[in-house]
């Protein structure tokens, strides 16, 4: 097949695309490659266009087949995940096939949720499945066509199987690699036919990941591993506070350090270039800066969380009002009423943020864990004031990104940009934020204060539901922007799944100058939180057991009772527990998947608790890869722990308080708790799995605890100043 | 000033500043990248190589201080026991993003060099400063009893 070139990126106007196909959220993004525009939208679906091969399909002479991912490859398994897609429908031996980032080309490789290349919104496997079996049926029968041709027999009476097509009557036997030239001629076909779901081989079976020996024998190349002739290295000196600027500069000291290549400022700071990352760090050390922070955010948490209580008095925009809510509270027997906290988080991903990028005669290019492909090139291009078709970017995995890859600014792109232009051309240019610069550096899943309350009639019935949210937008002065309430700030909370006849949601949006960013699972970190934890406070006020208070009122929503009865099942709801430990429960949707959750938390000795078990069950359609399913649902578990018992940013007077991973704790080994997965089986298309393993884990512990000692947990993080 | 150690069983001599962080004169003078940098305060174990075959965070020990000794980073583990633990850290498929795996195996050869069956707590005291934001701990701790079993 033809190796594909590299594209000329032509700005392309794309159609309003639902950005959740899920549609928990309902975000609508109206996407122009003009940033910070919003089209007037059509809203109409675009044209489907036909798949091409050859987009994704490369079949070497010597019969690897490489499929070319169009996602970002971050940690959660695209690299594995897509190819096994397309080798079910080429009938291609597990073991020929390879995995490689595609270009940024948003004509051929837009994410079909987004309109552009980007990976989010635990989309990368949705978004592809059809056009990868597609892709790879096509390949299959432009590989059948040319032996046909070959051996003169019909193509109908040619049958392919693990990597072998043959032709049983003739006798004749032949590899990809035989006919991938040949093939590689023939027009695609455009009326393949995909198989049928009961004749998968690959699909459904436990394949093992195509980066595990590049990953555990540390020849897989991350950017901050890309050597470069002549490469210097970078640091940023930020601003303390978000919204400060320079003042002056004094970089005497700076300056004499051997090694220090050059001192400049740039629209985010004062950049140091060096030959090595340890000398750039030691002279950024040594500058002496003055910031203007006229415009700073100067404002502590303290005096935050005490503005977010007085405007959570008040009624804020209003997301969805069912009944009547405030008269059913005024009527109840029993007013049950709950507030929670929660606090920035950063992503902190294992690989800091990082870039490398050269340019010269007016052509530029980057390597960089992009996961916006799209809005980085085309970012980039216009520091270089350049067409994007002049900006080759090559996207390698990155060590994590939770989110925290995917701006819409391309802050450190743009940032590597700023420096490469002001060297010598052909310069090529490592910019690596520290540690502390990702914990300081903002763009935090933002805090937000929620308020509830609900209403019980003398039955001990769920009459009402009242829930107020207030906290940053998330898109607000973004290209995804939407008009109106930001869908991101009630997304799993607004969409509650439980019939409760009067509901009410409004919320605040409140204008803080510390940039807010998505953080893995968005709306849904802190509001599955606060109504699944909610949920129990009100069972207990209600007298009623957990579990069966939730299939009462889960309606029609049969993937989240089925979900939770799983759960429940395998985790033994119901049965004694030891002294001193208790089960909590909890179900939340997320990116059209449902994950119950059933935590087992026990006291330690000396105080505190610990979670020591959790059983997930997951609904996420058709279980492309069981292994890396669980594997994702481990490390969405893991990832909320940390965030629920131990993580938050807090400021004072502006200043962020953390700074690396002493102050911003992570979870460890030693409180990672007994994990089992059990997934439903379905035959729906397969929705993904990135982020929702996330949202149940922290309700799940609080439930528990709340079971354990009668306190509920509305506080985070836990181990922090709660009342745990 | 120039360092003179044994790196991966090749002599090395690196003309670096002497208080240049081990971590940078591996990745950036001798060009060995799969050692990684995650926090530079030995907090997150990214970067741990053995040094007289004890687990060391690189990050935080100048380049001087190796002077005669011997480093071994994941391009230089050889033996049953990394065999061992890089073959049970691919048959579980415990790598996700990947970045801290190479600290990871470095820890738990250690581990399994000087404990060759750990129990759970030793695992979690061997393995407890090595970050996992992805959070593959459950196959890491699984993997190191598997590897255990074949050495």
């Amino acid at each position: 097949m033809n190796m594909i070139n590299f594209p000329s990126a032509k700005p392309v106007k794309a159609n309003r695309r639902d950005f959740l196909k899920g549609g928990v959220a309902g975000l609508v993004i109206a996407f122009t490659f003009t940033p910070r525009k919003l089209l007037a939208a059509d809203a109409a679906a675009p044209a489907k266009k036909p798949v091409d091969p050859n987009a994704f399909v490369h079949i070497a002479p010597d019969s690897t087949v490489t499929v070319l991912i169009k996602h970002l490859e971050m940690g959660q398994g695209v690299y594995t995940g897509l190819p096994t897609v397309v080798a079910e429908e080429l009938d291609a031996d597990w073991s020929q096939m390879r995995a490689a980032h595609a270009p940024a080309d948003v004509a051929k490789y837009a994410n079909l949720a987004f309109g552009m290349q980007g990976t989010g919104g635990s989309t990368a496997l949705s978004n592809s499945y059809d056009q990868l079996r597609q892709a790879g049926a096509m390949a299959r029968a432009m590989l059948v066509q040319a032996a046909a041709q070959a051996w003169k027999v019909p193509a109908a009476e040619i049958t392919v199987k693990k990597g072998v097509i043959a032709h049983a009557a003739s006798k004749h036997t032949g590899t990809f690699g035989d006919f991938a030239v040949a093939a590689a001629k023939i027009t695609p076909p455009t009326d393949v036919k995909l198989k049928d779901p009961k004749d998968f081989t690959l699909i459904g079976t436990e394949i093992p990941r195509l980066d595990n020996v590049a990953k555990t024998t540390g020849t897989a190349i991350y950017t901050i591993d890309v050597q470069r002739p002549g490469m210097v290295y970078a640091v940023v000196a930020r601003p303390k506070r978000f919204g400060g600027v320079v003042k002056s500069v004094d970089q005497t000291k700076a300056s004499a350090i051997p090694g220090v290549k050059q001192i400049m400022r740039i629209p985010s700071g004062v950049a140091v270039v060096a030959d090595s990352l340890w000398t750039a760090m030691k002279a950024r050390d040594a500058l002496k800066i003055e910031w203007d922070d006229t415009k700073a955010e100067k404002r502590g948490s303290a005096q935050l969380w005490a503005e977010y209580k007085e405007l959570a008095k008040k009624p804020g925009e209003v997301a969805r009002n069912d009944g009547d809510a405030a008269g059913a509270l005024a009527k109840a027997k029993q007013v049950v009423s709950a507030e929670f906290e929660f606090p920035f988080l950063a992503h902190a991903p294992m690989e800091p943020l990082d870039c490398v990028m050269e340019a010269k005669d007016g052509k530029v290019e980057i390597w960089a864990g992009s996961q916006f492909q799209t809005l980085d090139h085309m970012n980039a291009a216009k520091v270089f004031g350049v067409t994007p078709d002049k900006v080759t970017l090559n996207t390698l995995v990155s060590g994590g990104s939770f989110g925290r890859r995917a701006t819409p600014v391309s802050d450190y792109i743009v940032e590597t940009a700023e420096i490469t232009k002001a060297m010598p051309a052909g310069t090529p240019v490592k910019l690596v934020w520290t540690r502390e610069d990702d914990i300081r550096g903002g763009r935090y899943r933002p805090m937000y204060f929620h308020s509830v309350k609900a209403a019980l009639n003398e039955k001990g019935e769920l009459t009402a539901w009242q829930h107020r949210i207030v906290g940053q937008s998330i898109t607000k002065g973004s290209p995804f922007e939407s008009p109106g309430l930001d869908g991101m700030i009630v997304e799993g909370a607004k969409n509650l799944p439980y019939t409760v006849p009067n509901f009410a949601m409004d919320a605040h949006t409140t204008n803080v100058g510390v940039p807010a960013h998505w953080w893995r699972s968005v709306g849904s970190t802190h509001n599955a939180y606060a109504t699944e934890a909610f949920f129990d406070i009100i069972a207990k006020a209600a007298g009623k057991e957990p579990l069966e208070f939730r299939r009462a009122l889960l309606g029609d929503n049969k993937r989240h009772r089925g979900v939770l009865d799983l759960a429940a099942e395998k985790a033994g709801w119901g049965s004694k527990m030891p002294a001193n430990s208790a089960r909590g429960i909890a179900v939340a949707e997320a990116f059209g998947t449902v994950v119950a959750q059933v935590a087992e938390v026990s006291r330690k000795p000396n105080g505190g608790f610990k979670v020591d078990r959790i059983v997930c069950a997951v609904d996420c359609g058709v279980a492309v890869n069981p292994d890396v399913i669980r594997a994702q649902m481990e490390g969405g578990i893991g990832y909320g722990l940390g965030a629920i018992l131990h993580s938050q940013v807090t400021l004072t007077n502006g200043v962020v308080d953390q700074g690396n991973f002493d102050a911003y704790k992570s979870l460890r080994i030693d409180e990672m708790p007994k994990i089992e997965v059990y997934i439903v089986p379905s035959t729906n298309a397969p929705t993904g799995v990135g982020e929702p393993g996330v949202p149940p884990a922290g309700p799940a512990v609080a439930n528990a605890i709340l079971a354990l000692t009668g306190k509920p947990v509305t506080k985070l993080p836990m181990l922090q100043g709660s009342s745990v | 000033m120039s360092t003179t150690f044994e790196l991966n069983g090749q002599s090395v001599t690196l003309d670096t500043d002497p208080d240049m962080a081990l971590l940078w004169a591996i990745r950036e003078k001798a060009g060995l990248t799969g050692t990684k940098f995650g926090c530079g305060i030995a907090q997150c174990g990214a970067c741990t190589v053995h040094i007289d075959n004890v687990p060391s965070r690189a990050c935080s020990i100048p380049v001087s201080a190796v002077e005669g000794a011997k480093v071994t980073t994941i391009e230089g583990l050889s033996g049953k026991v990394a065999q061992a633990v890089q073959t049970s850290w691919q048959n579980l498929n415990v790598v996700q993003c990947g970045y801290c795996q190479s600290g990871q195996i470095m820890s738990a050869v250690a581990l399994l060099s000087a404990t060759p069956k750990p129990t759970d707590t030793d695992i979690d005291e061997a393995m407890q400063g090595n970050i996992c934001r992805c959070a593959t701990y459950v196959r890491i701790r699984a993997a190191i009893h598997d590897a255990a079993k074949s050495i």
